[in-house]
């Protein structure tokens, strides 16, 4: 088992390189883009169809509901990261470039978050006015996807480089692999609404989460190279 | 100044433990057995009815060695995980690959005598009390392994797969059981509390020690059993797994 690989190329450079290229990709395809916004917004509207129009009981659920369909929506788009670059071939090819693999991985879920779960964290006030929520209680949800979906990505690129190339049932299995694993930042995301309706700060939430994003930072992409060097064995 | 070298990695090698296990696992069968009439006998008949709980509670005697063993039987198999990613052994790998089973299927009891346990004591199959929740969520993680092995057909990689998602589990365990404890405080208030549950009965203690050794005892027993078969499944190709069921057959 090969860890990191001090190569030739530095850290920020490899970094940005797979960065620059993963964002300019997504950007040629940006239906694709609309097209999971467009996802957690339908699932997100489907609650309150499923539920009743009582404004009580929605504002009580606005939060789950919002994180909940966040992290299902992360799911989706997980494939995305690493799927289409194993199967033309880039990946092999990533493997073997002079930078560091786990730089070239941070780029890479880097563009997954800034494609994927940052404007779903802007689009996210808009769709919490279906419920109710108002004022700072925008805000901290918000706030908390900016700060939360970025560890859903970093988890979530483990279990992506991992299932890559299963014949078997690869979205049911990282789901299967992935979403126990989202628990604590749904509990944290959710609860940072939550406290802040109750009229609690919600400091101490949005500070986990930013904890659990410093730890995934530092530990995760290590952990998805690992993966995907199994993965091209 | 005598230098005794041994060799650590005698057994290290499928091959020469096979036999092994297959002793290791009639020295803790056996034991198991006994310890598990001994302490049943203790819960069943001996230990006298709870005064709140009546007979209801003697589920425990099952519920909490189950409990115990689910996680202590994940850390058990995270730990072989890391062995076999650091030394990139084949021995290891199969070990976490034969613990997994045996620690959802604890998990499974835990859940299933523990919601069985909750009917009479809380008036419900399910309530979203911390342990519960997260011994729950400990099923989705070993399921997942399984999963995972299930789903790679090239057995070493299967093995470094599932090595590093059971560590990306074992290290995300605790801030999962603290979260969800953290959530149910806030949601819940003390519904139950069985941390402050009066002082055991003397014998009842002994009986669920028992339990629990017992159930440590048939782990490491139905372990060895499961590893011989992954041994000979995996190692079939080879000269003396053809030889050893010439012998048998």
């Amino acid at each position: 088992m090969s860890g990191a690989t001090a190569g030739d190329g530095g850290v920020w450079p490899g970094v940005a390189w797979s960065l620059r290229r993963d964002l300019r990709l997504a950007l040629r395809s940006k239906a694709e883009l609309g097209v999971q916004l467009l996802f957690y917004a339908i699932v997100v509207t489907l609650f309150p169809l499923g539920v009743g129009a009582d404004p009580t009981l929605l504002k009580a659920l606005a939060s789950g509901i919002l994180w909940v369909a966040a992290l299902l929506a992360s799911l989706l788009s997980l494939p995305r990261l690493f799927a289409i670059d194993f199967a033309d071939g880039t990946l092999e090819q990533i493997t073997l470039s002079p930078y560091p693999l786990p730089a070239l991985i941070s780029g890479k879920i880097a563009a997954h978050w800034l494609t994927s779960g940052a404007p779903l964290a802007v689009l996210s006030p808009l769709l919490a006015l279906e419920f109710g929520l108002q004022g700072p209680e925008l805000g901290v949800l918000a706030l908390g996807l900016l700060l939360g979906t970025p560890t859903l990505s970093l988890l979530g690129a483990v279990g992506a480089a991992l299932t890559l190339g299963l014949r078997a049932g690869g979205g049911a299995l990282l789901a299967l692999l992935i979403l126990p694993l989202y628990v604590p930042i749904l509990i944290f995301g959710a609860g940072a609404v939550e406290a802040i309706r109750a009229g609690v700060g919600a400091g101490g939430e949005l500070s986990v989460l930013g904890a659990a994003l410093l730890a995934s930072v530092v530990g995760a992409p290590f952990a998805a190279a690992v993966a995907v060097r199994i993965a091209l064995d | 100044m005598s230098t005794r070298v041994i060799n650590w990695f005698k057994f290290a090698s499928p091959a020469s433990f096979f036999p092994l296990a297959g002793r290791i696992a009639w020295w803790f069968a056996v034991p198991a057995a006994l310890l598990a009439v001994a302490g049943l006998w203790l819960g069943l008949v001996v230990a006298p009815p709870d005064a709140q709980q009546g007979n209801a509670y003697r589920i425990i005697f099952i519920h909490v060695a189950s409990a115990w063993m689910s996680m202590f039987l994940y850390l058990v198999m995270a730990g072989w995980c890391a062995m076999s990613l650091i030394f990139n052994a084949r021995l290891s790998a199969m070990m976490a690959q034969a613990v997994a089973p045996t620690g959802a299927l604890f998990t499974v009891i835990a859940l299933w005598t523990g919601s069985f346990w909750g009917r009479p004591a809380w008036g419900t199959y399910w309530a979203w009390d911390a342990r519960m929740t997260s011994e729950l969520i400990l099923l989705f993680l070993y399921l997942g392994y399984l999963a995972l092995r299930q789903a790679i057909d090239e057995p070493r990689r299967a093995d470094r797969a599932s090595a590093v998602l059971a560590l990306v589990g074992a290290i995300n365990v605790p801030i999962i059981y603290f979260s969800v404890r953290w959530w149910n405080t806030l949601h819940q208030g003390a519904t139950v509390s069985l941390t402050k549950a009066p002082k055991m009965a003397a014998v009842m203690l002994t009986g669920m020690l028992l339990m629990a050794l017992a159930a440590w005892f048939y782990a490491i027993a139905v372990t060895m059993i499961r590893l011989r078969a992954i041994i000979l499944e995996r190692e079939r190709h080879t000269a003396w797994v053809g030889a050893f069921a010439g012998a048998v057959r």
